[in-house]
């Protein structure tokens, strides 16, 4: 199911690159269906033989999180604590799916949207909030959980991950760098640069698209004619279209892509084809592009309760689990919370922090200017 | 010592580069098996291999957002623009992410990208190959913009651009390439990247130039001698940050200064050091900066070219101008 494989049998594993036949409606890699039945695919099912209930029920975990503090970064701007959000609802097994198919080792370079990868990646619960709360322009130090500040220029970071990736080439190293973008960032020119650079330098890089549907209120149809994932194979890049609302599918395809870049065959593209539930950020307002009937069919397929009902069905998600798995995601919640509250407000002498490396005389006579001003009101209620 | 052309020097200044740091990688168009269109990579390729000196897929943007990848995980890429006029697309990669990713990030990822461009006009030269575009480099918070006037900056700076951990912008005057000087390999004889230079002494005017037209000002203080005026030239090479202290010494001797520069007029480097100097030398200046520079319009067909460039005697008169003297060509006075 890789599309226009450009390597035939040398990309994938050799059952992998011979025509599978239809795995599910809409020509989607596809393991468990929106009714949370369990479909076997003789080809990704290779990819994902180690994942046991546990495991499974470990991702089903993830997304109940990541849903969870998504829930609550939106209460937070609604009350005024940060000053704007990107839902993600709706992308929890996109997100989480692919990002737990990667090592430590790797490096990841994301949208702003992609919260749930941070959370996957490391990302402690008051990192989630620094940005959108003004109090620094990044929630981490990237080098420590293996993710770049996430971007806001969107598709940039497409060129950085595909530079980082032949990074890890000339170090000799099989870590792989993933770039996380949607269905808008397809139509910039960053993306179709990174896509020529990736495939003739054989980068070690994968091209995650969540196509959710929607760049702001423009229907994908306005950035693509045809699947996204056409357009990869034109670059010399083999691509997957996923299920993106199926953990164990964005799971498999993931590691394929990773199984590739790893053995020195280059770069991959997989769509994981998704919905944006929610509104594009929380100053967005979808009630005036949206039509309801079709957000209703796609909130039908979103990822959460179709894992539950398959790890249900099984008998591997006892009431008592569920209850602890709550708990956890209203504690990451209720951190993030706290975390928020209290983010103190930056010294604003610091605001001449961290612009160049090496001295720069002009801007140290700004500070000491602007430092002697603010002096100035000191004491000055006396 | 050895007498070599600009391009030789900043050759020998990336081999260097390549021998003593092995993160350095250089990313060009055609800048490998070509050696450049300029040829300053000339047989780089073939000693240090396609993994260091890499030819770049047609795209700008493309080759400084990958250098930003690659400075990520710990390189010192140097990225060859081929022409002044092709870095219009890098721009968004320059400004929203080299320039500030070091800031974003609280200090925890340095961006020590190079960006060589030629630039500059007189070659008789097609549209877009003729571009100053330094103002709106100068203008980023998070950028460092140098330019080099002779074989030995070129030489010295281009190693100090590299080794230094801030994103730097390099403007090599292409119309100078080609002139030979006397280059010393061992980085003693150039002051820190961020230093202006005094090239002539002088007592009655300073005159500020950088990159191609520092020889023109060399030239314009020979000439004025002639007509009895003693003027000091000042080589820039740092445009940001500017070293208004070496200029501010000699505006504090000579009391009048000209600055020139082939970029338009309009918002260019000439304003922010007239406002820069005036704000510290009031006291003592004795005629308004004069400003000697590209005019305000897109830059002209090659024919005209030479009327549309700061020549010797555009500067002799701005010289003229600010000494108050009534023959100045545009019989404009300071007073």
């Amino acid at each position: 199911m890789l599309r226009s494989d450009v390597s035939p049998g040398r990309a994938l594993p050799a059952s992998a690159s011979q025509e599978t036949g239809a795995v599910s409606a809409d020509d989607l890699v596809q393991l468990v269906t929106p009714d949370g039945v369990r479909h076997e695919d003789p080809v990704y099912d290779l990819m994902v033989t180690d994942v046991d209930d546990e495991q499974l029920t470990d991702l089903y975990e993830d997304l109940v999180v990541v849903r969870r503090f998504d829930t609550e970064a939106v209460a937070l701007q609604r009350q005024g604590q940060i000053g704007l959000w990107p839902p993600l609802l709706g992308q929890e097994a996109a997100q989480v799916g692919s990002a737990r198919a990667l090592r430590s080792d790797d490096f990841v370079f994301t949208s702003y949207r992609e919260n749930g990868v941070a959370y996957c990646r490391g990302a402690l619960p008051t990192d989630l909030v620094r940005v959108w709360r003004g109090t620094a322009l990044t929630g981490w130090d990237p080098r420590s959980i293996g993710m770049a500040t996430p971007q806001v220029m969107v598709g940039a970071q497409t060129l950085h991950a595909t530079g980082y990736a032949l990074g890890c080439a000339k170090d000799g190293v099989d870590s792989v760098a993933v770039a996380y973008f949607g269905d808008g960032a397809t139509s910039k020119g960053d993306v179709h640069e990174a896509m020529v650079f990736a495939a003739s330098l054989a980068a070690p890089v994968i091209f995650f698209c969540q196509n959710n549907q929607w760049a702001i209120s423009e229907p994908v149809g306005l950035q693509a004619q045809r699947p996204i994932a056409d357009r990869a194979p034109g670059m010399g890049i083999p691509s997957i279209r996923v299920d993106g609302n199926d953990v164990l599918a964005v799971l498999a395809a993931t590691r394929i892509a990773l199984d590739r870049a790893r053995r020195g065959d280059g770069p991959t593209f997989i769509e994981a084809v998704t919905y944006r539930i929610g509104p594009h950020t929380t100053s967005d307002d979808p009630t005036r592009y949206v039509d309801a009937a079709d957000e209703a069919s796609w909130v039908a397929k979103e990822p959460i309760a179709r894992l539950e009902r398959l790890l249900r069905a099984r008998g591997a998600l006892s009431d008592e689990r569920a209850s602890r798995i709550a708990q956890k995601a209203d504690a990451f919640a209720a951190a993030m919370r706290e975390g928020c509250y209290a983010l103190p407000d930056p010294d604003p002498l610091s605001i001449f922090d961290d612009v160049f490396v090496d001295r720069h005389p002009a801007l140290e006579r700004q500070r000491s200017q602007h430092a002697a001003y603010l002096a100035m009101f000191e004491g000055g209620e006396d | 010592m050895a007498t070599m052309t600009m391009v030789a020097a900043l050759s020998s200044g990336l081999r260097h580069a390549l021998d003593d740091d092995p993160t350095v990688v250089l990313i060009g168009e055609d800048i490998g098996r070509l050696g450049g269109v300029f040829r300053v990579t000339d047989g780089l390729q073939r000693d240090f291999g396609a993994d260091r000196v890499m030819d770049a897929p047609l795209a700008e943007a493309g080759m400084v957002g990958v250098a930003v990848g690659l400075a990520y995980r710990g390189f010192r890429p140097v990225v060859e623009i081929q022409f002044d006029g092709f870095v219009y697309p890098a721009i968004d990669q320059l400004v929203t992410q080299v320039a500030r990713i070091h800031y974003r990030t609280a200090g925890a990822v340095r961006m020590p990208i190079t960006v060589r461009i030629p630039y500059g006009g007189g070659i008789g030269a097609v549209e877009h190959h003729s571009e100053s575009p330094e103002a709106y480099f100068a203008h980023t918070p998070g950028l460092r913009v140098v330019t080099c006037a002779h074989p030995q900056d070129a030489h010295t700076m281009i190693r100090q651009a590299i080794a230094c951990d801030d994103p730097v912008v390099f403007l090599e005057p292409k119309r100078r390439y080609w002139v030979k000087g006397e280059v010393d390999d061992g980085l003693a004889l150039d002051p820190p990247l961020d230093r202006a230079r005094v090239v002539v002494e002088g007592a009655d005017v300073t005159l500020a130039a950088y990159g191609p037209l520092v020889v023109t000002a060399r030239d314009a203080a020979i000439a004025a001698l002639d007509d009895g005026l003693s003027v000091e030239v000042v080589d820039l090479r740092s445009l940001s940050p500017l070293d208004l202290d070496t200029l501010e010494a000699s505006v504090r001797k000579t009391g009048r200064l000209v600055i020139t520069h082939e970029a338009q007029r309009n918002g260019g480097l000439g304003a922010e050091i007239a406002a820069s100097i005036t704000d510290r030398c009031f006291d003592v200046l004795k005629a308004a900066p004069a400003r000697v520079t590209g005019f305000d319009t897109p830059y002209p067909a090659s024919k005209v070219e030479d009327h549309f460039l700061p020549d010797l005697d555009r500067l002799l008169d701005a010289v003229d101008r600010v000494m108050g003297r009534a023959h100045s060509l545009t019989g404009w006075r300071a007073s």
